[in-house]
């Protein structure tokens, strides 16, 4: 009771230090006065403007579409071999040391190689995105393969649960919070990664427009982009990751 | 005739430690069990007693020897109560039990099971909020509901406090008349094993043999009689001296 007064609830909190950075921004656009830091209104325009054209709808369209597909290929993917090198001490151990090397090529290295093998394709594009997700996802399947309870595995198996019974009942609920976790890393880096791929051999998507903007120094349009971009990373993780997260863990104490 | 006939010759596993040495748990056992006989397995702990009976469950299959059940195992019903309780996490106590179903579940048996242990009320609440003794009573219910041709119970009251095992052993027995099986009970407590079976098998050390094998005459009617288990449990020790070593 005592703090109280002091005390802001969570939304009052979360409006003012978005607030906060604003005014921030305002006051170093207006010191620098310069077009390469337009102010949050000229900002806002442009985003209204090229949502308005359609334009920026499009590119972040594109770019979803990749990321969707190269996200949906590298979890199946991976989980399909994670859960593999998980059960299996023998493949573990031998492509182990592949899962190393993958795990340590820069991904601009894979978008490249990509390009001058496959050419500058869509599929190569999703391929690179896919062969550096890949790894990541594998490595995340394995721990929690590994960590399952063998003494739930060996209840389903004394009362006679068929092999997909096992996986719907028993592993998938102890395999969740990996793949949960592999959601979460993964979109984060594939973000990042697409736009590079795009930005070095695609004529569209957010990276295309990224490039664009660099070249015409348009500052205004390139913060725009952004603010949409970020938008939409948290709209997933508000409307689709949170609530599965919710619904898998409404058993733990 | 008998409902599980066991004779293995060698059960051998590698150590998990570092010496890496060959430990033979069991080097040669026959054991035949009727049909609806209630059997108690009891020796020294580590003796091997949880990995026989996971040899028939048919959880281990790294043996020589063979072992029976019915006129084909593969399709026996078993149920297996573990000696911790072994429930989903995720699933309610309710649909723990329906879980094990390959068809639909009996309702009305899940019910009546529910109420004879006292577990009604919690049936829609989520394991780990209940107390050991309470999933204990979850998972004996999991084992009876499928109505099994062969039960396995691996000292499912041990770590309950006295009144409570007293009190889900006396719920198990009345289940057992009702519908009767085989059971195969694992137990390091006499008494418990002299109220609930008609035959103890006395196991030795690894590598594990039957030491003896004591039929119970007590009538049923009588079991719940302390003086009567008591008296038969001192007539017992006197004749077979080497029991007491072994308990």
């Amino acid at each position: 009771m005592l703090t109280g007064t002091f005390k802001f609830n969570h939304t009052a909190l979360t409006l003012l230090s978005l607030l906060m950075l604003l005014g921030i921004w305002q006051l170093a656009a207006g010191l620098a006065n310069s077009p390469t830091l337009p102010y949050p209104a000229r900002v806002a325009l442009v985003f209204w403007q090229a949502t308005q054209s359609g334009e920026l709808p499009y590119h972040l369209g594109v770019t979803l579409l990749r990321l969707v597909v190269s996200f949906s290929i590298a979890m199946v993917l991976g989980c399909a071999i994670g859960v593999t090198l998980g059960n299996n001490k023998t493949l573990d151990a031998f492509f182990d040391h592949w899962l190393v090397i993958f795990l340590n090529i820069p991904a601009l290295v894979t978008i490249i190689l990509c390009y001058v093998w496959f050419g500058l394709a869509e599929s190569a594009a999703i391929l690179a995105v896919v062969i550096n997700k890949l790894p990541n996802v594998i490595v995340t399947i394995r721990e929690g393969t590994r960590a399952l309870d063998k003494d739930l595995l060996e209840m389903a198996e004394s009362y006679r649960f068929d092999r997909k019974k096992t996986f719907l009942h028993v592993i998938w609920p102890q395999l969740h919070p990996f793949v949960m976790a592999a959601t979460r890393s993964g979109l984060a880096l594939i973000w990042k990664i697409i736009l590079v791929v795009e930005l070095l051999g695609r004529s569209n998507g957010m990276g295309y427009q990224l490039h664009l903007f660099f070249q015409l120094f348009d500052v205004a349009s390139l913060l725009a982009y952004t603010f949409a971009f970020v938008a939409v990373i948290q709209l997933i993780e508000w409307l689709l990751l949170r609530p599965l997260d919710r619904k898998a863990l409404r058993w733990r104490r | 005739m008998n409902d599980i006939t066991i004779s293995i010759q060698d059960k051998t596993y590698r150590s998990r430690h570092v010496d890496d040495r060959q430990h033979q748990a069991i080097a040669d056992l026959q054991l035949g069990v009727g049909r609806n006989e209630f059997v108690c397995l009891l020796g020294p702990s580590g003796c091997g007693k949880t990995t026989l009976l996971n040899m028939i469950a048919g959880l281990d299959s790294h043996y020589q020897g063979q072992i029976r059940i019915g006129s084909q195992a593969a399709t026996a019903k078993i149920g297996y109560v573990f000696q911790n309780p072994r429930l989903l996490p995720w699933y309610t106590v309710r649909q723990n039990i329906e879980v094990v179903f390959a068809q639909t579940p009996p309702t009305a048996l899940i019910d009546s099971l529910l109420a004879d242990m006292q577990l009604s009320d919690v049936q829609q609440v989520y394991p780990e909020r209940l107390s050991l003794g309470m999933q204990r009573r979850v998972a004996i219910i999991r084992a009876f509901a499928i109505n099994p041709d062969i039960l396995l119970m691996d000292e499912p009251f041990v770590s309950l406090d006295a009144p409570s095992a007293r009190q889900v052993r006396n719920l198990l027995y009345s289940l057992w008349q009702q519908r009767p099986h085989t059971v195969l009970f694992v137990s390091h407590d006499l008494r418990e094993a002299i109220a609930l079976a008609d035959r103890l098998i006395f196991l030795s050390p690894p590598p594990m043999r039957i030491v003896s094998d004591i039929p119970v005459h007590i009538p049923r009617d009588l079991r719940n009689d302390e003086t009567q288990i008591e008296a038969f449990r001192e007539r017992l020790l006197s004749e077979h001296p080497a029991i007491n070593g072994l308990l």
